[in-house]
């Protein structure tokens, strides 16, 4: 425990401490217990490290969808076929990943803790606005990683309370960030989803049809990239969808995607 | 070089005491209490934003009186403690003992080495999968804890209210209930019943879906808690 009569910021004889308590999870993490945080002083090939691929957002009248297929590969092999990679990352939000799996998991988890302990220290949810701000930091401080081929690239979408709207925003590695008006795909099969993506957009699509269409875009996203898992009937595999609304993050039912993925297959199964 | 009178350790644990307890008899009171559905918190506190009672963790709690300042320091300290414990292991691994040890720890050093002891009683709850498995630890400002069980007052008139909640106190009641009995102890310590909008309450909620159990219940909640009698 951080002692409390002594603040964790300035020193008796240094410059003038900050006032008031740093909300950030992130940096107090990296005082306390820096060997927890992800670190990329260690050298790892990429060709080692299981890859995420297709991930996407797509913006609907109430809010966002946020989807990813399930395949992460490591090289020519199939690192795991049930791998998720979308992710709540608070009550209004949800964060999905593409590039190096594990270095991409703990960023999550790290951008999770963050987003909590600011809500808990200062008594207030910060806002979509200032997440989104938080998380490119959170991947520019990766860009060390990012040169040795740990590329995290996410895609963060969530319910802004103010505007009343679904927003959606996309990051490069270097922690650049781009607000989507209307959908977005990254992965090594984004290109593939993005042409489904842009056919099938409509800015007045209904939370059903948004979701199908995500659906749709993931499954012609494996048609084109040997790195995109396709849903598969038969061994129940189906991709992460979350939906992001006023009333919060809800994430689409098996049953429902089985319906959806039939429907779009034909009858037969798999695709 | 200046010389400091003698001053035996009984009478300065003395004076340190007294001036914490006359700090914190002047500050409101806060009561919790188990129920069916969890713990609930209840305090009088003119203000909507400047908490006495919030979260910790997921099933753990805080409630503070007295100095705000310090209380508030130790809730933030509570709150970076269950979060790297939490992020360094795994979330089930944050136990409401842990966070009261340390608090204990913390207040005890102030008392003995600071100039003036903190003013400040703070309680730590945790609520478990069952009733059976709740705890409750009630944190003196000189670092002593007790392990409490059912129900208890902290503040000012802590040993009023702990004897008024037990008269009314039943296990396994409906939060209704609580909130009621709850509130008839802080007007019985004052003048004059306790407006809902003036008071502050929440509850660690094993029912309420996600592993975050703790929620504020807002003044019409209250309101309709206590008109329900």
């Amino acid at each position: 425990m951080s002692s409390p009569q002594q603040p964790p910021h300035g020193t008796s004889n240094g410059p003038p401490a900050l006032i008031g308590a740093n909300p950030s999870f992130a940096d107090l993490i990296r005082v306390s217990r820096a060997e927890a945080l992800p670190r990329g002083d260690s050298l790892s090939t990429s060709a080692l490290t299981a890859h995420g691929t297709t991930v996407l957002g797509l913006k609907f009248a109430g809010g966002v969808v946020i989807a990813g297929d399930r395949r992460a590969t490591a090289g020519y092999e199939i690192a795991d076929d049930r791998m998720r990679k979308v992710f709540e990352a608070d009550e209004f939000s949800a964060v999905a990943i593409s590039g190096a799996a594990g270095q991409a998991v703990e960023v999550v988890k790290l951008f999770q803790v963050e987003l909590e302990h600011y809500e808990k220290v200062t008594g207030d949810r910060l806002s979509l606005e200032g997440k989104a701000n938080r998380l490119a930091q959170m991947i520019r401080e990766n860009f060390p990683m990012a040169m040795q081929g740990l590329i995290v690239v996410p895609l963060f979408g969530g319910y802004d309370q103010r505007r009343n709207e679904g927003r959606l925003f996309r990051y490069d590695a270097t922690g650049g960030r781009w607000e989507d008006e209307e959908f977005h795909a990254t992965g090594s099969g984004g290109r593939g989803a993005r042409g489904t993506l842009k056919k099938g957009f409509r800015s007045d699509l209904s939370q059903d049809e948004a979701v199908a269409l995500a659906v749709e875009s993931l499954m012609d996203a494996a048609d084109e990239d040997v790195a995109t898992g396709g849903p598969s009937l038969s061994k129940n595999i189906f991709p992460i969808v979350a939906v992001i609304t006023s009333e919060g993050v809800t994430e689409v039912d098996e049953d429902t995607l089985r319906t959806i993925v039939q429907t779009l297959a034909g009858a037969g199964g798999d695709r | 070089m200046s010389f400091q009178p003698y001053v035996p350790p009984e009478q300065l644990m003395k004076d340190r005491s007294d001036y914490a307890r006359k700090g914190i008899s002047r500050g409101k009171s806060v009561v919790a209490l188990e129920c069916d559905q969890g713990v609930l918190f209840l305090a009088e506190n003119p203000s909507a934003t400047l908490h006495k009672i919030s979260e910790i963790y997921d099933r753990i709690s805080f409630a503070g009186v007295g100095k705000y300042s310090e209380f508030e320091d130790l809730r933030i300290a509570g709150v970076r403690l269950a979060d790297t414990r939490g992020y360094s292991y795994g979330r089930e691994d944050v136990k409401a003992k842990i966070i009261a040890n340390a608090y204990s720890q913390a207040l005890s050093g102030i008392f003995t080495q600071q100039m003036k002891p903190y003013e400040v009683e703070i309680l730590v709850a945790e609520v478990g999968e069952s009733p059976s498995e709740t705890e409750m630890y009630h944190l003196l400002f000189d670092g002593s804890v007790n392990d409490v069980q059912g129900f208890v007052g902290i503040g000012g008139h802590a040993e009023e209210l702990t004897e008024r909640l037990g008269e009314a106190y039943r296990e396994g009641w409906e939060l209704a209930d609580a909130v009621r009995a709850a509130g008839a102890a802080l007007a019985s310590v004052q003048e004059g019943p306790v407006e809902s909008e003036q008071m502050e309450a929440a509850v660690l909620d094993r029912t309420k879906r996600g592993r975050r159990k703790f929620r504020r219940l807002d003044d019409a909640e209250v309101a309709s808690f206590l008109e329900g009698a």
